[in-house]
C-alpha cells in the first residue's frame, strides 16, 4: 500500500498563547513545538500498522519552512519511510491543502491521512480540501479502520454515535482518538531517521482567500465565588438568579 | 443570497440547525439580501424552517442522498449554490459540516472559516471570528473571495423565531453517485451529544473508581445534562472515549459546565474554558481549575455532589 500522512507542527499544549506585531501574529518566543497530536498519535501510527500488515510505504508530508524539520524527523523516527516538505509558510488551510494535493495528484496513494484537526487553528478543513482537490471520498473523525484487500471498513464519530462505512478504492481520512495508540520513537528509530530521505520541494501558486487579520485573548475571568459545601441551595440559587443558566 | 444547509440526522432537525438558519438570516440582513435554507434528502418539519428566518426553503431529493457521502453532498450543495447564485454558504460546525466545509471551499473556490462564533462584521471587508488555540484565543479572519463558506459553532447564537413558515420548493440539481457505502449508523437516542449540550456534568480522576459514577449520572439526570470526563479517565477505560473533553478531546461551549474531581490542567481547560458558567468541585483549594471557575466548592465531591443533586431536585420541585 502507498500511504501518505499529512503532519503539521503546532505549539506544545502547555505553550503560552500570546501575539505580536499589533496582535496579527502568534508570538513564538520561547514556545516549544510538537507534531500535532492527532497526526502523530493516530494518523501516522495507523498508517504504519497497515504497512506492517500488508507491506508498502509510508510517506509523511509537511508544508512549512526548515524550522519544521525536527518535527518531520520525529515522524521518520516513529517509522515513516520518507518525508516530503513543501518549502513555504503554511498560511492557511486552503494553501496547505492545495500544496499537498498538487504533490499527491499523480502519485496514486491508496490512503491519505490527516489528523482530525490541528490543536492551534482547530480548523478541521485540510483533509476535506485535499479530498475534493483529488476528487476522492473523505471520511472525517475516523476512530477505526480495517482493510480487506483494497476495501476499507471505517468507523467515524458522528454527533451522539458512530457511523460505519465501506470504501473500495483510494480515499482521504482524518484521524480521531481510537484509530491507533501513540508510539514513542526508540533509539534505533531515531538513528535510522537521520538517514531516511527528506525531500524539500517548492510550493505551487495558490490564491489566498481567507487570512487572519487580528488575534485577541479572551478577557480574564473574574475571581471565583466560593460557596460553602454545606449550602448547595445557595449554589443553585446563584445558578438560577445570577448566572441564569438553570 | 445566503444559502444555509439545513442539516438533519435521521430525518430530524436539531437546535444547531435552527441556530445556523438564524445566523444565515441575520447575515443576509447585514448584506441586504435574502436567506434560503437547503434540505438534502427527506426530513420531518421542513415547513418550520422559515420560522427561524429563511425566506425560502428548497429541497433536493435523490436516492443518492439517503446516506452520507461528503463527496456527493458537497457536489450537490455546490451545484445548488451556483444555480441559486449564493454568495455565502453556512453549515453547522458538526462532524457532517466539518467534512463538507473544505470540499465546498475547493469546489466554489471560496474562502472558508470553520467554527465561526459571531455574525460577520462588514466595516472593512467581510470579517468573522472563530476560537483558536483550543479556545485560548479568538482570531478574526477576513474573507476576500466573492463566495464565502462558513461553519457555525454550536451554541454561539440562540435560534430566533424571526420569520414565518414557508412552503418547500423542489430544486433540481445534479447529484453524483456515492462511492461511500454506509453500512451502519449507531446513535444513542435521548442523550444530547456533547458538542450541542447546554448543560454538562463532568468528572475526573478524583472519582477514584469507575463504580462511583452513579452520583454523577444522578446529578446529570436531574439537570437534564450530558456527562463528560477528563482524559485520564477515558484513557483508563472508566468512561467512553466520546465523553473525553479538552484539547485532545471534544471542545465544548455549554451554558453550564460542572467539574467534579478534575484538577483543571491546561489541556483540559483548553476544551472547556469557553463554557458560559463553570462550577468547580474539588477538595484541593489550590486546584488550578478554581482560577478558571465562576463558582467553586472546596470539598469532598462524594458529599458535595449528592447535596447539589438534592438542592436541584428541591429547586425543580418548587
Ligand atoms: C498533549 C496532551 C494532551 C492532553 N489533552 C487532554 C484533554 O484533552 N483533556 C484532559 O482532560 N486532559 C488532557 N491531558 C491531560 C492533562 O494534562 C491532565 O493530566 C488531566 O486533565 C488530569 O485529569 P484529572 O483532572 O481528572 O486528574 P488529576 O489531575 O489527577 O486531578 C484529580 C483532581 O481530583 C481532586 N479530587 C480527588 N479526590 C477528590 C474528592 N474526593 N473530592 C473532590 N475532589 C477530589 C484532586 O484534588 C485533583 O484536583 C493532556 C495531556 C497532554 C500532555
Amino acid at each position: 500500500m502507498k500511504l501518505l500522512v499529512c503532519v503539521s507542527k503546532t505549539p506544545d499544549t502547555t505553550a503560552k498563547i500570546a501575539f505580536t506585531n499589533g496582535n496579527t501574529e502568534f508570538d513564538s518566543a520561547g514556545v516549544q513545538y510538537i507534531m500535532n497530536p492527532y497526526d502523530e498519535w493516530y494518523a501516522l501510527v495507523r498508517a504504519l500498522e497497515l504497512k506492517e500488515a500488508a507491506g508498502g510505504t509510508v510517506t509523511i508530508i509537511n508544508v512549512g519552512t526548515s524550522d519544521n524539520d525536527t518535527v518531520i524527523r520525529k515522524g521518520l523516527a516513529i517509522g515513516a519511510d520518507e518525508a516530503v516538505r513543501i518549502d513555504a509558510d503554511p498560511k492557511s488551510a486552503y494553501f496547505v491543502a492545495k500544496q499537498i494535493a498538487a504533490y499527491a495528484i499523480d502519485k496514486s496513494f491508496d490512503i491519505v491521512f490527516t489528523g482530525k484537526e490541528t490543536i492551534d487553528f482547530n480548523g478541521s478543513e485540510v483533509g476535506s480540501m485535499i479530498a475534493e482537490a483529488l476528487d476522492l471520498p473523505f471520511i472525517s473523525y475516523a476512530t477505526n479502520l480495517e482493510m480487506d484487500g483494497s476495501s476499507a471498513k471505517i468507523s467515524r464519530d458522528i454527533e451522539g454515535g458512530t457511523e460505519v462505512a465501506q470504501i473500495d478504492g483510494a480515499f482521504v481520512l482524518s484521524a480521531s482518538k481510537g484509530l491507533a495508540e501513540q508510539r514513542i520513537p526508540n533509539m534505533k528509530g531515531i538513528m535510522m531517521a537521520k538517514r531516511k530521505p527528506l525531500n524539500v520541494i517548492p510550493p505551487v501558486d495558490v490564491a489566498e482567500h481567507a487570512v487572519v487579520v487580528n488575534y485577541e485573548l479572551p478577557p480574564a475571568k473574574q475571581s471565583v465565588k466560593l460557596i460553602d459545601p454545606d449550602n448547595m441551595t445557595e449554589l443553585v440559587r446563584l445558578l438560577h438568579e445570577e448566572a441564569k443558566v438553570i | 443570497m445566503v444559502l444555509v444547509i439545513a442539516e438533519h440526522q435521521k430525518g430530524k432537525f436539531k437546535k444547531a440547525t435552527f441556530e445556523t438558519i438564524t445566523y444565515g438570516a441575520k447575515t443576509a440582513e447585514l448584506l441586504n439580501t435574502t436567506c434560503t435554507a437547503l434540505v438534502l434528502g427527506q426530513a420531518e418539519g421542513i415547513d418550520n424552517l422559515g420560522t427561524y428566518g429563511a425566506s425560502k426553503v428548497m429541497q433536493v431529493n435523490s436516492d443518492h442522498l439517503t446516506s452520507f457521502d461528503s463527496q456527493v453532498y458537497a457536489a450537490t450543495i455546490a451545484n445548488a449554490a451556483k444555480e441559486l447564485g449564493a454568495k455565502v454558504v453556512v453549515i453547522n460546525h458538526s462532524t457532517t459540516g466539518k467534512s463538507l466545509l473544505g470540499r465546498l471551499a475547493v469546489r466554489l473556490e471560496a474562502g472558508s472559516v470553520s467554527g465561526v462564533n459571531s455574525l460577520p462584521s462588514l466595516d472593512e471587508g467581510f470579517k468573522v471570528n472563530k476560537n483558536v488555540f483550543s479556545g485560548k484565543a479568538v482570531a478574526t479572519f477576513e474573507i476576500k473571495s466573492d463566495v464565502k463558506v462558513l461553519s457555525l459553532m454550536g451554541n454561539s447564537i440562540p435560534p430566533e423565531e424571526m420569520g414565518a413558515a414557508v412552503g418547500v420548493e423542489a430544486l433540481n440539481v445534479e447529484v453524483p453517485t456515492p462511492k461511500v457505502k454506509v453500512l451502519e449508523v449507531k446513535t444513542v437516542d435521548g442523550i444530547v451529544p456533547l458538542p450541542e449540550a447546554e448543560l454538562v456534568v463532568s468528572a475526573g480522576r478524583g472519582m477514584k473508581d469507575p463504580g462511583n459514577w452513579g452520583i454523577i449520572d444522578e446529578l446529570a439526570g436531574v439537570l437534564g445534562a450530558t456527562t463528560a470526563c477528563s482524559r485520564p479517565v477515558a484513557d483508563a477505560g472508566w468512561r467512553p472515549h466520546h465523553e473525553h473533553v479538552g484539547q485532545t478531546g471534544v471542545a465544548i461551549l455549554p451554558n453550564l459546565y460542572i467539574a467534579a474531581g478534575i484538577s483543571g490542567a491546561i489541556q483540559h481547560l483548553a476544551g472547556v474554558n469557553r463554557s458560559k458558567v463553570i462550577v468547580v468541585i474539588n477538595k484541593d483549594p489550590e486546584a488550578p481549575f478554581f482560577k478558571a471557575a465562576d463558582y467553586g466548592v472546596v470539598g469532598d465531591l462524594f458529599e458535595v455532589v449528592p447535596k447539589l443533586t438534592e438542592a436541584i431536585k428541591a429547586f425543580k420541585a418548587s
